[in-house]
């Protein structure tokens, strides 16, 4: 099992209008696990997983998925692997337009010749994994912030994928709703079998669930572990983000010039 | 003076480079929209309900104006027509005006602000939501789902959209010139159907209408899938829907004009 | 797929678009008219000027549209202009048949009037009227005058 790898950076760089946002990442993702990749804003941490989904194609070297080199892939091919994924957007990105029923029934209207009936219990099964079957009929815009992110997940399921991944899932939500996501996300990954990636900076819930964390850092992974490696890590960047710390390799100040200088002071005295 | 000219002349450069790079991914966003134009076709219901969002909701503003203008004309037109002793030919030019200039145009600018408005701000909050985003990770492409659909159904509700405006316009003139001043109705109608030709005046409106109608919805869908995924993005391209189309609708209209009634 | 309240905005908005088409076609335009798509034959005439007439104006006999000019070329043979009307197959005009170019009104359109003569034998398809007078041009006409004038005053 430890061996079977479903997705792997092959020293990835991406750049982004002549400005690097990833800088050689490595990285092996085991079948069946949770693994979660942390870092403060703008660390490059989506890029990443547009880079797996193929919206985004590297710089310089390779991302595999279950063996294929996703930007080698025609679109057909891209297609088919998507097919296989399922992905929640940071605020869930439901269809405004369609009922939370129609929302999870999307994929599969659009991507199967199921049966109308078939569909519908298949939708009612995904609604009640998330504990929403009773407001199927409701609107996105009827919906609050965390049920409309436990519908967006019945939708991310919708076919079944073998590779989950979570952009930003905690972002926004009260603790009971950020809770019931982190408890979903772990148990659907192992009922439905698949690989889950969690983009997060949400360390505290995400450390609860996760099997093994990568921290980013400026485009680099800098530290790795499972989730107790890196609440005992010393190392000060894991550190500071893990226990939230005012202060640390991670300024507080952004760059700046002396502060007598700047409030004038120098040129008085002199 | 000479570097302040330098970076004025920079700045120059740079706009010019800068939309003719825009012209160029416009140009292509519209060929992938016809070349992926076959889904919307195999699946009609999709573009039907594009139709009731651009044409069916923009069917109040159109009649009510056209009403109006074809009005105004019959006021204005009877009062010119009048010093020349010529009153009969006042259903000829309300007419002509309509079906050949009035129609189209302003039929295609109301559409434009009407319904190229609401098509950017819906597409581009569907890209800040992420919502294309999601179409795209679930394997669907947006373009021929989301685009097309809509660029079609835009295509085909414009040139109904200005027959009507035309239509409710005779009809403003009749109540006008016929009904309220008295002018022969026999004449008006008689000289309206010996100066209009079918072929010449009332074909060359709609083809006018049609390409109004690709010009727009192409700007319109363009500018939602180009905004930057925020709200001053958005806002800012639903603005640009507006201006842009509109001027596409005036030079067009000029192109159009000088092709088609050439000598006449 | 079944039918929804959105179907039925949809055709009737489609519905009335092409009604409106339609009534452009018939009430305003003149598809429905005399002068559609129906049998007609051409005839030809030679004009030595023809001032202002231009391609499909007006052919009438008496009053009534008979049929539209649909060709203006200069004659190089004659040096003059070579007016080609297609004419509503059903009004037959004589060989003698008279072609003048009139103008409706003192500045109005110009049109091709007809004024049949008493010959037996019919103009054909492709045919030429034979006798055809130009079109009154107000310029030459005024200048007509005022040369007359002078040449009165010249005699006083």
């Amino acid at each position: 099992m430890t061996d079977d790898i479903l997705v792997e950076f092959d020293d990835v760089s991406f750049t982004y209008d002549r400005r690097p946002v990833l800088k050689g990442i490595n990285m092996k993702i085991p079948r069946g696990r949770v693994v979660s990749i942390m870092g403060i804003s703008g660390s490059g941490k989506t890029t990443m997983l547009r880079l797996i989904g193929g919206q985004l194609n590297p710089t310089s070297g390779q991302v595999k998925v279950a063996g294929q080199v996703v930007h080698e892939l025609d679109s057909e091919g891209l297609y088919k692997l998507r097919r296989k994924m399922g992905m929640l957007f940071q605020f869930g990105a439901l269809f405004t337009d369609l009922s939370a029923f129609e929302n999870v029934a999307f994929q599969m209207r659009e991507q199967t010749d199921l049966p109308e009936g078939v569909i519908r219990d298949l939708v009612l099964m995904k609604l009640n994994a998330v504990g929403l079957r009773g407001a199927y009929h409701l609107m996105p815009a009827e919906l609050s912030g965390g049920m409309a992110r436990r519908i967006a997940l019945a939708r991310a399921i919708a076919l079944d994928p073998m590779l989950m991944m979570y952009d930003e899932p905690f972002a926004g939500l009260d603790p009971i709703s950020l809770g019931v996501i982190g408890t979903l996300m772990r148990r659907l990954n192992d009922a439905l079998g698949a690989t889950s990636i969690v983009v997060t900076h949400d360390v505290q819930e995400s450390l609860k669930m996760v099997d093994y964390v990568y921290y980013l850092s400026e485009g680099v992974i800098v530290a790795q572990g499972t989730a107790e490696e890196m609440k005992h890590s010393t190392q000060p960047l894991v550190h500071q983000f893990v226990w939230g710390e005012e202060d640390g390799p991670v300024a507080f100040h952004y760059p700046m010039a002396e502060y007598p200088q700047d409030l004038g002071l120098e040129r008085a005295r002199g | 003076m000479a570097r302040r000219a330098g970076i004025g002349l920079r700045g120059i450069g740079h706009a010019v480079i800068n939309g003719v790079w825009r012209l160029g991914y416009a140009s292509r966003f519209f060929g992938l929209t016809l070349f992926r134009s076959g889904t919307t076709f195999r699946r009609f219901g999709l573009a039907i309900r594009e139709i009731y969002f651009s044409g069916v909701l923009s069917l109040i503003i159109i009649l009510v104006s056209g009403l109006f203008v074809g009005m105004v004309l019959g006021f204005q037109g009877f009062h010119t027509l009048e010093r020349y002793g010529s009153e009969e030919a006042l259903g000829v030019l309300v007419a002509l005006s309509l079906v050949r200039e009035l129609g189209p145009v302003v039929a295609g600018l109301l559409f434009a602000s009407r319904a190229g408005s609401a098509m950017t701000a819906e597409i581009g909050l569907m890209k800040a939501t992420e919502q294309i985003s999601a179409l795209e990770m679930m394997a669907v492409d947006p373009i021929a789902r989301v685009i097309a659909p809509r660029f079609w159904a835009g295509v085909i509700s414009m040139p109904l959209l200005a027959a009507l405006f035309s239509a409710m316009g005779v009809f403003g003139g009749y109540l006008v010139g016929v009904v309220l001043i008295g002018v022969d109705e026999g004449a008006f109608w008689s000289q309206m159907q010996s100066a209009v030709d079918f072929r010449e005046d009332i074909i060359n409106g709609v083809i006018k209408s049609i390409v109004f109608g690709i010009a727009v919805t192409w700007i319109a869908l363009f500018e939602g899938y180009d905004a930057p995924p925020t709200a001053e993005g958005v806002s800012g391209a639903t603005t640009r829907t507006v201006v842009t189309s509109s001027l596409a609708i005036l030079a067009l209209d000029f192109v159009l004009t000088a092709l088609m009634f050439r000598g006449n | 797929m079944e039918r929804t309240t959105l179907d039925l905005w949809v055709g009737i908005f489609v519905a009335a678009g092409l009604g409106a088409l339609m009534i452009l076609a018939l009430k305003v335009g003149n598809l429905g008219a005399t002068f559609g798509a129906g049998d007609t034959y051409a005839l030809r005439a030679n004009f030595e000027n023809i001032g202002g007439l231009k391609v499909r104006a007006p052919v009438k006999s008496s009053g009534v549209v008979v049929g539209r000019v649909s060709d203006i070329q200069f004659d190089t043979e004659s040096y003059t202009a070579l007016v080609t009307m297609s004419l509503d197959a059903r009004y037959r005009f004589p060989k003698d048949t008279f072609a003048r170019i009139l103008t409706s009104g003192l500045l109005g359109e110009q049109y091709v009037g007809l004024y049949p003569g008493g010959d037996e034998a019919m103009l054909g398809n492709g045919e030429k009227i034979m006798k055809a007078e130009s079109a009154v041009v107000l310029e030459s006409l005024i200048g007509q005058f005022l040369y007359d004038r002078a040449a009165e005053g010249g005699n006083k």
